[in-house]
């Protein structure tokens, strides 16, 4: 704390040190803030959806057009004789989808704020480094993990219900929650190498359509070409969607969890770390 | 220790294009530097480098008696800037600006919101303070701005090219708070391409041209660089203007005559124009020569970057601009 | 230049009106072509827009074909051959909505009071619009085409009627730029024209027999579905391209098509004309 008028501040005495001691002192500033600062950036960004909520209109209406149009229009060719119920299966990969799509965000956001000079002030001010992408990322995955309960209520309306056991039809929308926080670090990656929003916003587009309707989202990956199938198996949103869908309806977990936390925890530590690291270099 | 800013042989490139090279400047506690120069002329990129964004290639700097590369954590707790692009949040209202950034200085939340509305009032944006910054006119950002660097009461303030793009009258605005600033003993380092707004607010004025500093002084001293004063006589046609040429030379410091030939101008260098009015004014009727106006000017920075490098400054900015390209 | 006014000569009102539709029909062609010309290289000055005009429409026919085409059952016809047409006449109507966006667009920057101070013809600004984009849409609708014949692909309905498919496709999308016009010219406002203009063409091309047969909706979506204009476009292309009914689809395609352009295209005019 710093607040007297500017005539009776003398120069502080510098604390001796060496690059080591600097080195620490850093990385012990930055986590005493990390939490406020964090808490301050995701504040903000909360504040540009409650202020401009039409920004909230595709993480609303997506899910309700997505599970209308694919239950209503194609479920009926695409559920007809299977042993499933096409709305039970279609819900977890629109979950995904739609969280997907909603953290993505994060990254055009963060690209717009280098680009409007923003970071500058940020920069300038004795905050911790990584509260900017922090605050960003963790503001967007709050929405999306808001946006599963609204998606999960639209689609019970539709028909959906869950057959599953308690316990990970409860942890299910967690799941999503948390991996969707992991992409959400790799958006604001992808903001931070771009630093335009335009740009940002269309390698988002490429990014998420591909991964999201070549997996096992909206139909079985057994219908689709032999090549096909070879990249959806191994597509991560195949194994995160079909955990969700074992979680909401019964199925064998442990291979899909594994995988899953994989990809998460590449997600949040390596490409969390990248993006952090990348952040700090711009200059 | 008087010195607020010490520069010392700073220079920063990127690749092959040299933006600052061997840059030295002393800012002593509590004055107005002033760091004049055309656009590309490497002011930013110092500014950026004094508040901690960038790091130099080369050479050292301290601000406040804190290096900026190795102390720039416990620097930035001392130190506001405002920039050119008024890094206001649009879709946030004025006092949640403040707000912000006083956090973000780790300030507590009460003396906050104290200093918030002290500085809404003190900035005369009081009424606009709830709504959002959206519909804020270019002054009130720029004012907004300012307050938001201000709220942690630093003892040193970068404003960099602070009235760009703004009206006139908002310029005098911000230049009236700018002046309450040092009034209360902040030092100040601005950056501008304006000379006049370098002349009413810097007590003293560093002139940068192509990353490198070419002059230093107060306004008055960097004026005696160009020459005194000059007197400007305005006749009716082009003949007329070559024959009060020849009259007025054998006025002027160094026997010279500069002639305006499309506003029929004729201007010469003097070192006390006064006295010596009365004197033109008989040698003109004389020869007969009819003086529809006749003035003594200060010479202008303008002036001054002219006899400095040769150019104007306009043409400098253009061709930095070019250099770019 | 010392170009001097013609002397004005005193008329009646029914004669500057008559001198007024004689300037317009004289140069509402030429100016129509000018306006052609200066929406069409929009097209080739900014990349993005053609990517986004051909790219999406390649990467719908790859999402639909392989990625759906397995779960989706439509009887004797091959699942490409059966979308095609579909995927042509959506491509072609979201093509279309350029219309309304970019004269939107050109209300809301004020190009258009520019174009009004000119002895131009009013007509060309909408109909260079129009005639813009429609040929925008024949040319995705034959690059689309190109795409859809590698992967498999094939006209089962004769050589005639096969080459008719993007004629008749782009007749189509050139009828509803009308409406995008009219949608355009009454909101003003380049993003708002074109949430307004996606939440009409979603719902009319995916509630039709583009991707799945309307057979396999529910009861309740049935009745939409037959008669939506765009049903009848998809059912017509289909029959073009594979062999069927013809006739009995052209006709409800080509009365929505007059609709669009002597009803909504004239109600946009007029709109447009009032700003």
């Amino acid at each position: 704390m710093n607040l007297h008028t500017a005539n009776e501040w003398r120069p502080q005495t510098v604390p001796p040190s060496t690059p080591v001691r600097e080195a620490i002192g850093s990385v012990i500033y930055e986590f005493r803030w990390l939490a406020a600062d964090t808490a301050m950036m995701a504040w903000r960004n909360l504040m540009h959806y409650r202020r401009n909520p039409e920004t909230l209109m595709s993480t609303i209406a997506g899910p309700v057009m997505f599970l209308f149009l694919f239950n209503y229009v194609f479920g009926g060719a695409i559920g007809a004789g299977r042993d499933f119920n096409y709305i039970d299966y279609l819900v977890p990969g629109v979950l995904i989808q739609n969280n997907l799509f909603t953290v993505m965000n994060t990254g055009i956001g963060i690209a717009s704020d280098l680009q409007k000079g923003f970071v500058d002030r940020y920069r300038s001010l004795p905050m911790a480094r990584s509260a900017v992408l922090g605050g960003r990322v963790c503001a967007t995955s709050l929405i999306s993990f808001v946006s599963v309960y609204w998606t999960l209520a639209i689609a019970m309306l539709f028909g959906m219900r869950f057959h599953g056991d308690l316990l990970p039809v409860l942890l299910m929308p967690l799941v999503v929650g948390v991996f969707c926080f992991g992409v959400a670090w790799l958006s604001a990656l992808v903001g931070v190498t771009v630093r335009n929003a335009e740009t940002a916003s269309a390698s988002t587009f490429f990014i998420t359509i591909p991964l999201t309707f070549l997996s096992s989202t909206f139909v079985p990956v057994e219908t689709m070409p032999g090549w096909l199938q070879a990249f959806a198996e191994v597509n991560p949103i195949t194994h995160v969607v079909n955990l969700c869908r074992n979680m909401a309806q019964g199925g064998p977990l442990e291979s899909y969890a594994w995988i899953t936390a994989f990809w998460i925890a590449l997600l949040i530590i390596g490409v969390g770390t990248l993006a952090t690291w990348s952040y700090r270099r711009i200059s | 220790m008087d010195n607020a800013i010490e520069v010392r042989q700073i220079s920063k490139s990127y690749g092959k294009v040299v933006a600052l090279e061997n840059v030295d400047l002393n800012v002593r506690r509590g004055s107005v530097m002033g760091l004049l120069g055309p656009n590309g002329a490497g002011k930013t990129t110092l500014v950026r480098i004094l508040t901690t964004l960038l790091r130099p290639s080369s050479g050292s700097a301290t601000v406040l008696g804190y290096d900026v590369v190795r102390h720039a954590r416990h620097l930035r707790s001392y130190i506001g800037l405002a920039g050119q692009s008024a890094a206001v949040d649009d879709l946030l209202t004025g006092r949640e600006n403040i707000h912000m950034a006083g956090r973000l200085y780790h300030m507590p939340k009460r003396e906050v919101q104290k200093r918030a509305q002290d500085l809404l009032e003190q900035f005369d944006l009081v009424e606009a303070a709830d709504r959002s910054v959206k519909g804020y006119s270019g002054g009130m950002r720029r004012r907004l701005d300012l307050a938001a660097s201000l709220v942690a009461n630093p003892p040193m303030i970068f404003l960099d090219e602070p009235t760009t793009g703004l009206d006139p009258r908002s310029r005098l605005e911000l230049w009236d708070v700018i002046r309450n600033l040092v009034s209360e003993g902040t030092t100040v380092l601005l950056t501008t391409q304006y000379l006049e707004e370098a002349d009413q607010l810097a007590d003293e004025i560093t002139v940068i041209d192509l990353g490198k500093v070419i002059a230093q002084g107060t306004a008055d001293e960097l004026k005696h660089q160009a020459g005194s004063e000059f007197i400007e006589v305005t006749v009716r046609d082009a003949e007329e203007t070559r024959r009060a040429a020849g009259v007025l030379s054998n006025f002027a410091e160094n026997n010279e005559c500069d002639i305006n030939e499309e506003d029929n101008i004729a201007s010469i260098m003097v070192e006390d124009g006064a006295p010596l009015m009365v004197q033109i004014v008989r040698s003109l009727d004389a020869e007969d020569i009819a003086v529809a106006n006749m003035a003594v000017r200060q010479p202008t920075l303008d002036d001054v970057f002219l006899a400095l490098t040769g150019r104007t400054a306009e043409e400098a900015a253009t061709e930095s601009e070019q250099d770019q390209d | 230049m010392n170009h001097l006014p013609a002397q004005i000569q005193d008329r009646s009102a029914l004669g500057e009106l008559a001198s007024a539709i004689a300037v317009e029909s004289r140069w509402m062609i030429a100016d129509t072509a000018v306006m052609t010309w200066r929406n069409l290289i929009r097209y080739r000055r900014s990349p993005e827009l053609f990517i986004f005009s051909t790219a999406s429409p390649v990467m719908f026919i790859f999402l639909f074909n392989y990625v759906f085409g397995g779960a989706i059952p439509t009887g004797d016809l091959n699942y490409i051959d059966f979308l095609m047409p579909g995927i042509l006449v959506q491509t072609t109507l979201f093509s279309a909505t350029q219309t309304g966006v970019g004269l939107a667009e050109d209300l809301q920057k004020g190009m258009v009071d520019r174009y009004r101070s000119l002895p131009m013809a009013r007509s060309a600004v909408l109909g260079g619009r129009v005639a813009a984009e429609t040929l925008v849409s024949l040319f995705v609708a034959c690059l689309m085409l190109a795409v859809g014949y590698i992967i498999g692909m094939r006209f089962h309905g004769g050589f005639w009627p096969g080459f008719a498919v993007p004629f008749m496709v782009a007749g189509f999308a050139f009828g509803f730029s009308w409406v995008a016009a009219f949608i355009g010219a009454s909101v003003r406002n380049a993003e708002g024209a074109g949430s307004l203009m996606f939440f009409v063409v979603f719902p009319f091309t995916f509630l039709s027999s583009a991707f799945v047969p309307v057979e396999t909706m529910p009861g309740w979506l049935q009745p939409f579905t037959s008669v939506n204009p765009v049903t009848y476009a998809v059912d017509l292309g289909r029959a073009l391209s594979q062999g069927g009914v013809i006739v009995a689809n052209a006709w409800p395609t080509l009365l929505w098509t007059l609709l669009f352009t002597f009803v909504v295209g004239p109600v946009a005019v007029w709109r447009y004309r009032r700003v």
